[in-house]
């Protein structure tokens, strides 16, 4: 099989078209202008900015709390994100382009941060320990379209396959009282889902977008349909227990670090073994490569002896059961009920987290952490009582994943046979 | 874009009409009406049934009754079964027995409400007409616009707006300059996701999936702050529009049947006039089929791009707008019960033609009305229409299922008429 590893294996040259190069410049130096005007000159000099560094409700791996003078970190930034806008107008930075529109992403949210909390004194721990909990969707989402699209399949179904995964992990977890099992019905519902998609999309070949707003509205339906005839009706139907907080002996007490990643939830350690998983399984074996060679180029597998169906059906059915999980996560891992329509378009950011993360899994967690981090901060600023609305901040995850996917899709590592059907002749 | 020869481009012109429309009225043999709507109707059916079989299998009184004898519970699942779509039908078409009653007696107010339930389906159906088109011109401009639901707020927010906010207008002026703010507020809503794809490539369905949430957000905090009615006390609802902005509705209350269903077929019509018999719409057709052929041929795909967007937003706003304007008359945030989703399958039911966007939406608009009524007498949740429509937009979009329960033969000739397909679809 030399030439199917031949076209997989051989490195793209990894090309930024001139027109995003410019348009990534500009929007970096747009964010230091916010910087300037909207941070430093609305900042007064001598205030300091106290961010505390242990997550509420935490008494192991404590830290002391960070105290940073306001205006000279603010002007540190500004200096950087200029610095970083004018060399990528100039020279680009290539292949980190996307990591350094994050990078200044990120300097706008610290930025804003020291700005708002200059003079009084901000969570950041307890908000990054909830930005991990709410990047734990996005980024099983991302792996799961990371599955099914490696094979070729376009999987816009995540967010019907989580959504039905979280009815059914309520329901099954109340009624067995039992987290365990209720994960298990949450990813065999997912599993069922994906297969339907699966069905639809490699055997009777419609189209793989169409197959999955099949699936999207049928998953609407059919929870809104459960919940009120069930679950509203009878509230021991929908009162699951939760995860608890499993800390790690040894790693928990590391300051920072241990309460945010290794004092938590399952479901975040879940996520990071299937980040190493789904690493080793697709691009360190035989198994994987030949799933990336029916998603590059199905026909030349198929030359070769690969199975492309069986190839696409497990793919698709792996990615359903790990939106399956997502799902879970919701009921069982955060919210300890079921709500219509709580899914809240997870899953299409997980799709876009898929897209910037380059079709890789450890660009996926990257994403879904950056997304997971905008939530959190939309969330956490209504307490402050910000002068932005809730409402207007509570876009920003949504904005940034328009910001991201501008120039973006198409030239990346998207696998070139990505939403055709296979025909076998 | 460099513009070719003139003749070249006519010559292209020419070429990809032939190449795209082999099954065009004047060159193929006409299909029969059968072939035609053979899987539209059939998926319904089918979806109907494995509806009642929903009814049956989560009703547990049907449990009770099987847990007696097996033909004791037969007979109790075909009797909910028949009282649901009973209730269904009463309530979507109207009663049989009294419409021939009150037809007999002359009785003008008794024969208007026992049309009620039909009058209330076409209520019902007219944002579905607004929103299937604006599926059905994306779908046919090349561009999966899952963004209606968003449109829809934003044109809906915009007639509100011009509904309450300006006053002492005649109403042959409000109430056209109201809609057509609904119309703008939707067409700018749609073009964004359209200039992105066109100039950076990022793909609509992703962009307008973001534009809902943003769009809910955004009317979220309209509602609550600026648009906010005074002394509602912190209830996300907007002022009452003025009297002048309405579309009348033609009887009295509780008939809602306004002037918006006509305004529908109407703008139906112009949408099939566009597409299908002037330049524009040849050239966003064009595109639509064939992008990377489309440009060889000289047009311009970024623009038809944006264009095909933003009219695509504008249908979308329209329902945001009628629906305000003739029915709600003030915005709340329950404004729309997914006719986003729906719209997508209005489109593929009806084969992304105006006509069968209006049929379809006419059936939809039926059962969701009747559905109502389903849900107070047999206490089964309306979201049940969510899954029927699931079900028909799967056999729809997958006839072989339908061929293979009721065995048809495969036409000859099959019509594609979604283009879109991976991320990179669109990209030339």
């Amino acid at each position: 099989m030399t030439s199917a590893t031949q076209t997989i294996e051989h490195k793209r040259i990894y090309e930024i078209s001139p027109s995003r190069k410019l348009a990534m410049g500009i929007a970096e130096l747009l964010i230091a202008l916010v910087i300037l005007f909207g941070f430093v000159l609305n900042s007064a000099p001598g205030t300091l900015t106290r961010f505390v560094m242990t997550p509420g409700g935490i008494d192991v791996g404590t830290m002391g709390d960070w105290i940073i003078p306001t205006r000279s970190t603010l002007i540190a930034l500004l200096i950087i994100t200029t610095a970083i806008g004018i060399y990528q107008l100039i020279r680009g930075f290539g292949r980190a382009t996307n990591g350094m529109i994050g990078l200044c992403g990120l300097f706008l949210i610290f930025g804003f941060l020291t700005w708002q909390a200059g003079g009084t004194s901000v969570n950041l721990a307890g908000m990054l320990a909830s930005a991990v909990l709410l990047a734990v969707p996005i980024t099983l989402g991302a792996f799961s379209g990371v599955l099914s699209e490696r094979a070729g399949v376009v999987n816009i179904a995540i967010e019907g396959m989580m959504l039905m995964g979280s009815m059914f992990g309520a329901l099954i977890g109340s009624i067995t009282n039992s987290t365990w099992i209720g994960l298990l019905a949450a990813i065999l519902s997912g599993m069922l889902l994906s297969l339907l998609h699966a069905v639809l999309s490699i055997k009777y070949k419609i189209n793989q977008i169409i197959s999955g707003t099949v699936i999207n509205i049928f998953s609407a339906g059919m929870t809104a349909f459960i919940s009120q005839k069930y679950l509203q009706t009878n509230q021991a139907l929908n009162n699951p227990p939760l995860f608890p907080r499993i800390p790690i002996p040894g790693l928990a007490n590391i300051p920072l670090l241990g309460p945010i990643l290794f004092n938590t939830n399952v479901f975040v350690y879940l996520m990071f073994i299937l980040l190493v998983v789904i690493q080793v399984a697709l691009f360190s074996t035989r198994w994987g490569l030949r799933l990336r060679s029916v998603g590059e180029h199905p026909r030349a597998a198929d030359t070769l002896g690969i199975d492309v169906i069986k190839t696409r059906y497990v793919a698709v059915i792996l990615s359903g059961l790990v939106a399956g999980l997502a799902g879970g996560f919701f009921t069982l891992g955060s919210v300890g009920r079921f709500n219509e329509g709580m899914t809240a378009g997870k899953g299409f950011i997980g799709l876009a987290a898929m897209i910037f993360g380059n079709w890789r899994p450890l660009g996926a967690i990257g994403a879904g952490f950056l997304f997971g981090f905008a939530d959190a901060i939309g969330s956490k600023l209504s307490l402050l009582g910000s002068v932005i609305p809730p409402q207007i901040m509570a876009m920003a995850p949504y904005v940034i994943t328009m910001i991201v996917l501008a120039g973006f899709i198409g030239k990346g590592d998207m696998p070139a046979a990505d939403g055709e059907p296979y025909d076998k002749e | 874009m460099k513009r070719e020869p003139k003749k070249l481009e006519e010559a292209g012109n020419v070429l990809l009409q032939e190449v795209n429309e082999p099954g065009d009225e004047h060159s193929a043999p006409k299909r029969s009406l059968w072939n035609v709507i053979a899987i539209p109707v059939l998926a319904i059916v089918t979806g109907l049934i494995i509806g009642a079989i929903l009814i049956a299998a989560t009703s547990t009184t049907v449990y009770a009754a099987f847990g007696e004898s097996f033909g004791q519970g037969l007979s109790t699942a075909l009797n909910e079964i028949s009282t649901a779509y009973q209730a269904l039908f009463t309530g979507s078409i109207g009663d049989p027995g009294r419409i021939i009653s009150a037809l007999g007696s002359g009785d003008e107010r008794a024969i208007r409400s026992a049309f009620n339930p039909f009058l209330e389906s076409l209520v019902q159906a007219t944002p579905y007409i607004f929103a299937g088109l604006a599926v059905a011109l994306g779908f046919r401009s090349g561009l999966f616009n899952i963004g209606v639901e968003g449109q829809l707020f934003i044109g809906a927010a915009c007639a509100t707006f011009v509904g309450y906010a300006i006053t002492g207008l005649p109403t042959i002026i409000h109430m056209p300059l109201a809609f057509l703010a609904g119309a703008l507020g939707g067409a700018l809503w749609g073009f964004i996701p359209g200039l992105l794809k066109a100039t950076t490539g990022g793909h609509e369905v992703i962009n307008t999936i973001m534009m809902n949430w943003i769009a809910f957000r955004l009317t979220e905090w309209l509602l609550s702050g600026p648009m906010n009615r005074p002394g509602a006390a912190g209830m996300p609802i907007s002022p009452l529009i003025e009297e002048s902005a309405q579309i009348p509705q033609f009887f009295q209350t509780p008939i809602r049947f306004h002037l918006g269903f006509f305004i529908a077929l109407g703008v139906a019509w112009l949408v099939w006039w566009l597409l299908f018999k002037t330049k524009w719409g040849l050239n966003l057709r064009t595109v639509g089929a064939n992008p990377r052929a489309a440009k060889y041929a000289g047009l311009n795909v970024a623009k038809s791009y944006m264009l095909g967007m933003a009219i695509s937003g504008a249908l979308a706003g329209m329902a945001g707008g009628v629906q305000i304007l003739a029915v709600n008359r003030s915005m709340a945030l329950g404004l729309s019960s997914g006719y986003g989703f729906d719209s997508i399958a209005l489109a593929l039911i009806g084969n992304n033609h105006p006509l069968g966007v209006v049929l379809a939406s006419i059936l939809f608009g039926t059962l969701r009305n009747g559905a109502t009524r389903m849900m107070v007498v047999s206490r089964i949740p309306i979201d049940i229409v969510d899954v029927l429509q699931a079900i028909i937009l799967m056999f729809v979009a997958a006839p072989a299922i339908i061929r293979g329960i009721y065995r048809l033969r495969k036409p000859k000739h099959e019509e594609e008429t979604v283009f879109v397909s991976g991320w990179g679809g669109g990209q030339s």
